[in-house]
């Protein structure tokens, strides 16, 4: 029997306490360890140093993405890339950990196989020495980033010691308009609640609109939870959650997939739940949106205009400002709209997935790319990559004028060496523009992957909306 | 396992810009490998610390007398949001910081500096920007003190501010303990709970042993 008014967050929090720790902390059991190249063979070693076994192989799960090449043959993967690919396979295969190496269906950004591969489930708890781990919230799981340190632990007693976040609901309400997408939501979100709304909260997305995306918008919407500073993010399961996991490989399958989907039906937050916070967006007043300056909450409506330091009286805010506006190479007032740029990246854990790369190539479609910029799209994983060929979105975009990569995190974090170069201009699918993210002194505008394409066709930040067909 | 954290009375440098990210604290390329500890300090705020030519950029307080000595950074809302990257706080580390005062963190880096040994301290803005103006006011000379055992901040003009800490994080601190040597003394219930978990919640549960081959199921 459920106690009344218990939120999503409790229910699942409730289901992994082994033991309490203290008032407001316990030892969480882990369901789902996730390991890439960049912390996992280290995470593996420090392990075999203290002469300490890996608790839960068979619940660890393995994949490169990070620091691998996204050029055709993995070509130029530097040589401490390389290591640490080397590395991630004699550790996973010595320990009985399940890797999905390059070119293996499996293989991608680990927040995008997760859900693909069904590992990522409702009520599941997945950590990964990751901070984008909250995308798999889309799916109803309690998803987190976690450090080396903590990797470490989980490695060892497939648990962790969490302390009890707070909560926040946050209500998407209306219907979405036309040109806008998930990542257009949850931008407009940060803008108006600031990037440090979420900290010490795990978020709740509910509301109209949630209910109306799908499973791929919802993962996008939980990915950038950590950019509002909130580790976890999550939406309840609902059909559509169903329908996605079911069939997928390490989703329980016949009688079991019956038993689970029944658990997960009582996962909802209760009506008479009480959140700590709560937030409510009307969705039908939000166009598409683009980062202006070095936080994620430094974002406008397309049609808008750069902020002018000199209208802000508040002395931090100001100097935050012309700050940003510094290191961007952007005019105080000016309109973001027809600002030139360099580069564009289709790609990241935030959007890189079938849906995303459709919807770019629905702008690429019959147009080119500018002369002046250059354009990838980098697919999510093997198998977003192989059903984009078989949709034959991969000719649309080489047909544009895009540059069609091997899947990876690639010019998201720049941990591989593909960088934008110094003072260049980018627009990025991904989640973080960050001072120095795509590379030193490179410029990063965040938009969607619609967005993203429509700025790669004009050769300037541009309104998607003027674009359609 | 992390040093242990008891008093410290030492220079503090204020870096008072709001939501430093752990990518301003260290570029992701000097994470790249499994050899980097130690090799991280110099390169920590980077993208501040240095100007595009590679020599140091004479503006950016660490690079002045006397905050290169600074064992303490009285910081700015958000610091270390972002990335989970625990090379952040290695690299804080690495170049000497023992503690961290800021009326906020990222929930992740904030976890992570207990796991090294670095104290991170909670307290409102307003007396996070008086120790500020302080620090300023004395050119960096005036020291701030913390100790960890009475949760007491001094201020260089010995204005004393109380912090709250999460008791089972001050202990941890105060004894430099290890986290899953502790956790492993109750190994047993875990596996209680695993094996009443897997009654309950079968489709998690994988087979054991067997390196798995192919993807499937076989819960």
């Amino acid at each position: 029997m459920q106690t009344p008014g218990r939120t999503l967050l409790a229910k699942i929090w409730d289901q992994h306490v082994i033991f309490r720790v203290s008032d407001d902390t316990d030892l969480l059991h882990v369901d789902r360890h996730l390991l890439h190249d960049l912390g996992g063979s280290r995470g593996l070693l420090d392990l075999k140093n203290r002469n300490l076994p890996v608790h839960d192989p068979e619940l660890t799960f393995a994949t490169p993405d990070h620091a691998i090449s996204t050029a055709r043959g993995r070509a130029g993967t530097s040589k401490v890339g390389q290591e640490l690919l080397a590395g991630l396979r004699t550790e996973t295969s010595a320990t009985g950990i399940r890797m999905f190496d390059i070119d293996e269906p499996g293989q991608g950004i680990v927040h995008v196989i997760g859900p693909e591969l069904g590992l990522s489930l409702p009520g599941c708890l997945i950590v990964c020495g990751d901070s984008h781990t909250c995308t798999h919230g889309g799916l109803a799981a309690l998803a987190f980033g976690i450090g080396s340190s903590e990797l470490t632990h989980v490695l060892a007693t497939q648990a962790l010691i969490q302390r009890r976040p707070k909560t926040m609901r946050v209500r998407f309400e209306g219907r979405v308009p036309t040109g806008v997408t998930a990542k257009d939501l949850i931008l407009a979100l940060i803008g108006h609640v600031g990037a440090a709304a979420g900290t010490g909260y795990a978020v709740e997305y509910a509301g109209s609109a949630i209910r109306d995306l799908p499973v791929e918008g919802r993962l996008t919407i939980c990915n950038l939870s950590i950019e509002l500073g909130a580790k976890m993010g999550l939406i309840a399961p609902d059909e559509k959650t169903f329908e996605y996991l079911r069939g997928r490989a390490y989703a329980p399958q016949g009688e079991m997939w019956e038993q689970a989907v029944a658990a997960w039906r009582k996962l909802p937050s209760d009506p008479d739940a009480v959140f700590d916070r709560e937030v409510v967006i009307d969705v039908e007043k939000i166009i598409p949106q683009v980062t202006w300056g070095i936080s994620p909450e430094h974002v406008i409506g397309v049609d808008g205009r750069v902020p002018d330091p000199s209208e802000v009286a508040d002395p931090a805010r100001r100097a935050a400002i012309e700050t940003a506006l510094d290191y961007m190479g952007l005019v105080a007032g000016a309109p973001i709209a027809g600002t030139p740029v360099d580069w564009v990246f289709i790609g990241s854990c935030t959007n890189s997935r079938l849906s995303d790369l459709r919807a770019a190539a629905e702008i690429a479609r019959g147009r080119k790319v500018a002369s002046s910029v250059r354009a990838w799209v980098v697919p999510g994983s093997e198998t977003v990559k192989r059903n984009a060929v078989a949709e034959g979105l991969d000719k649309v975009f080489t047909d544009a004028g895009f540059e069609w990569r091997e899947p990876g995190c690639s010019m998201c974090l720049a941990a591989n060496g593909e960088t934008v170069a110094p003072g260049q201009r980018s627009v990025s699918t991904s989640n973080r523009n960050f001072v120095g993210r795509q590379g030193p002194r490179a410029r990063t505008h965040l938009a969607s992957p619609a967005s993203a394409a429509a700025a790669a066709i004009a050769g300037a930040i541009a309104d998607v909306r003027t674009m359609g067909r | 396992m992390p040093k242990p954290f008891n008093t410290l009375t030492a220079i503090a440098a204020p870096i008072m810009r709001g939501n430093i990210d752990t990518d301003v604290i260290i570029r992701i390329e000097r994470l790249v490998g499994n050899s980097i500890r130690g090799t991280l300090g110099k390169w920590a705020f980077g993208a501040l610390r240095y100007l595009p030519d590679g020599s140091e950029n004479p503006e950016f307080i660490l690079n002045r007398e006397p905050y290169r000595q600074a064992e303490i950074l009285i910081t700015g809302p958000n610091f270390g949001c972002g990335s989970s990257r625990e090379g952040a706080v290695w690299s804080l580390q690495e170049m000497g910081i023992r503690a961290v005062i800021g009326s906020s963190f990222g929930d992740i880096f904030f976890a992570n500096c207990f796991q090294n040994g670095i104290l991170p301290i909670i307290v409102d803005k307003e007396i996070v920007d008086g120790l500020a103006a302080e620090v300023q006011q004395t050119q960096g000379a005036g020291r701030i003190s913390i100790d960890l055992q009475q949760q007491t901040i001094i201020s260089p003009s010995g204005q004393r501010h109380d912090f709250a800490i999460d008791p089972r994080r001050r202990v941890g601190l105060l004894e430099g303990l290890d986290e899953v040597a502790q956790t492993l003394q109750r190994d047993d219930e875990i596996r209680a709970f695993q094996a009443a978990d897997r009654a309950e919640r079968p489709w998690i549960h994988f087979a054991k042993k067997a390196a798995r081959k192919t993807a499937g199921n076989n819960a």
